[in-house]
């Protein structure tokens, strides 16, 4: 997936909800992220995730690719690099 | 600005080289004493749709977009059943709604207006068609006027929806993740605005703020039509200033005036409690009871009837409303409505369902493309904090007097078969 440039921002994991079809695929390719709901629809963690944590972004890559119904994305945002 | 006596005033430009746009806007438009962009940014006024966004962001964000086929979609749709003030709108005035979004076509440079009504509304479609051809006869100069009519579904009303119906004729809403997102017909960006933000808008247009802003409170300007319904005499739809006791609103509307509690907003909206019904109907003061003025419906609920049961029916009703494109709404509302109807019927567990709907509402909320489902549980959240004495009793084992009574308060559209749901 290429070299990742920047190491600071954070990521979400973003679903979108008429895509996807609740096979629940996610949710054993980022048991980090992905939770189900008791239909087998996936609650995706909302909180921005550090992209340095490389093991959980790596995670949310294998999701996006796995999503049968390519449902995921990964959204970037270097609230990080902002001065405050 | 140019002031009055200077020289040069044609001639007005920046040291040699010609303004740009932006600088010529800044000379020549900010400046002047009524500038319709000027005053809409300081009348304050908001959306009248639900969301109470403020207008002037919208049209500004529109205006920045490139594109020249914009449009500005007129929302007619009337979404919310409980709601009847786009039939009075139009009723009363459709040249106002039309004017205003000329006005709107013109500070986005909008080259067609699409009047979107609901075709199961022919008096509202009878009304604006003819009001658009007497403004064809005079050959006004503007934005082309088209009028759509979309099949009336709750969720058809919401602005993705109504976008998505003009672009590919299918009402359903669109996922979109960024905010505030900017719709599109064709590639052409488009203004969506509702009927009764589009008159407020006509009447900035020839009034101003100032005499916009004589009404209303000082974070809600202006003037708001209510659809009174529920235990009133008669359902109507008045028009109030913003920030006006509840009270006088409901001896206005000839209603019950020791309501047990009031549906504000619509079918996804919250339910207020009868004590409190002196505050002042404005966001800024509702907001303290978890309310909000939304669509601006008014429900009333009698001290006779359930509000659980009434809330079961319009959660009932809202889940077959879903358009069942995001799992949480399609198959999250009729659980909420299945563990309402466990709470009423207190031989199906109540406590469990309770404690279920209380999770279950923390697990849907947010996961639909549209904010269809958050509506359903907002609704449901306001009814276990208003009726929690009810839903209490409920819970120790004493059924439900509202499910025996035949007549109901709250109108709602018949479910094909009202007892049997249909995704059973
Ligand atoms: S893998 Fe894709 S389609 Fe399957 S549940 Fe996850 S997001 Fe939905
Ligand atoms: S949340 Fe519900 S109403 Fe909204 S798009 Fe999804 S299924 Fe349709």
């Amino acid at each position: 997936m290429g070299v990742v440039r920047r190491r600071s921002g954070s990521f979400v994991l973003k679903v979108n909800p008429i895509l996807c079809d609740g096979f629940g695929h996610c949710h054993e390719l980022a048991p980090e992220l992905v939770d189900v709901d008791e239909w087998g629809y996936p609650i995706v963690a909302t909180e921005p995730v550090a992209l340095s944590n490389s093991g959980v972004l790596q995670s949310a890559r294998y999701a996006v690719r796995g999503c049968p119904r390519q449902a995921l994305s990964i959204e970037r945002s270097n609230d990080a690099e902002k001065p405050q | 600005m140019i002031s009055s006596g200077s020289l040069p005033r044609v001639l007005h430009g920046s040291e040699g080289r010609p303004l740009s746009l932006a600088q010529h806007e800044e000379v020549f438009i900010a400046g002047t004493p009524f500038n319709v962009m000027h005053e809409l940014e300081h009348s304050g006024l908001t959306g009248r749709g639900g969301a109470a966004f403020p207008t002037f962001r919208k049209v500004d964000l529109l205006r920045l977009q490139r594109g020249h086929n914009k449009s500005v979609v007129v929302n007619v749709m009337e979404g919310e059943p409980a709601a009847h003030k786009e039939f009075a709108l139009a009723g009363a005035n459709p040249h106002l709604i039309l004017e205003g979004a000329q006005v709107l076509a013109g500070l986005i440079g909008a080259k067609r207006i699409l009047v979107c009504v609901a075709r199961d509304n022919p008096t509202v479609v009878n009304h604006l068609s003819r009001a658009i051809h007497e403004l064809e006869r005079r050959s006004l100069r503007g934005a082309k006027i088209e009028l759509h009519t979309p099949p009336w579904r709750y969720v058809a009303g919401e602005e993705s929806a109504l976008v998505h119906w003009l672009n590919d004729n299918e009402s359903l809403p669109q996922y979109r993740p960024e905010r505030p997102s900017i719709l599109r017909v064709g590639h052409s960006p488009v203004l969506v605005d509702n009927a009764e933000t589009c008159a407020n808008v006509a009447l900035i247009a020839r009034f101003g703020a100032e005499w916009f802003r004589k009404l209303g409170t000082e974070k809600s300007p202006g003037s708001t039509l209510v659809s009174l319904t529920g235990a009133v005499e008669r359902s109507t739809v008045l028009e109030v200033s913003l920030g006006t006791p509840i009270r006088d609103i409901l001896a206005a509307g000839h209603a019950d005036m020791a309501p047990q509690a009031l549906l504000l907003g619509g079918f996804g909206g919250t339910w207020l409690h009868g004590q409190h019904i002196d505050t002042p109907y404005a966001n800024e003061h509702l907001g303290a009871h978890g309310a909000n003025v939304g669509a601006g419906v008014m429900a009333v609920l009698p001290r006779e009837a359930c509000g659980v049961y009434e809330t079961l029916r319009i959660v009932r009703w809202m889940a077959n409303e879903s358009a069942r494109q995001c799992g949480p709404c399609a198959f999250g509302l009729p659980a909420l409505a299945e563990d309402l109807t466990s709470i009423t019927h207190s031989s199906k567990d109540p406590k469990a369902a309770y404690e279920r709907l209380q999770s279950r509402c923390d697990s849907i909320e947010g996961r639909g493309a549209c904010r269809h489902p958050d509506g359903v549980i907002q609704l449901v959240r306001s009814a276990l904090i208003v009726f929690a004495d009810d839903i209490a009793q409920h819970i120790v084992g004493r059924p439900c007097t509202g499910t025996q009574r035949p007549k109901h308060t709250i109108t709602i559209p018949s479910l094909e078969h009202e007892d049997e749901l249909i995704w059973e």
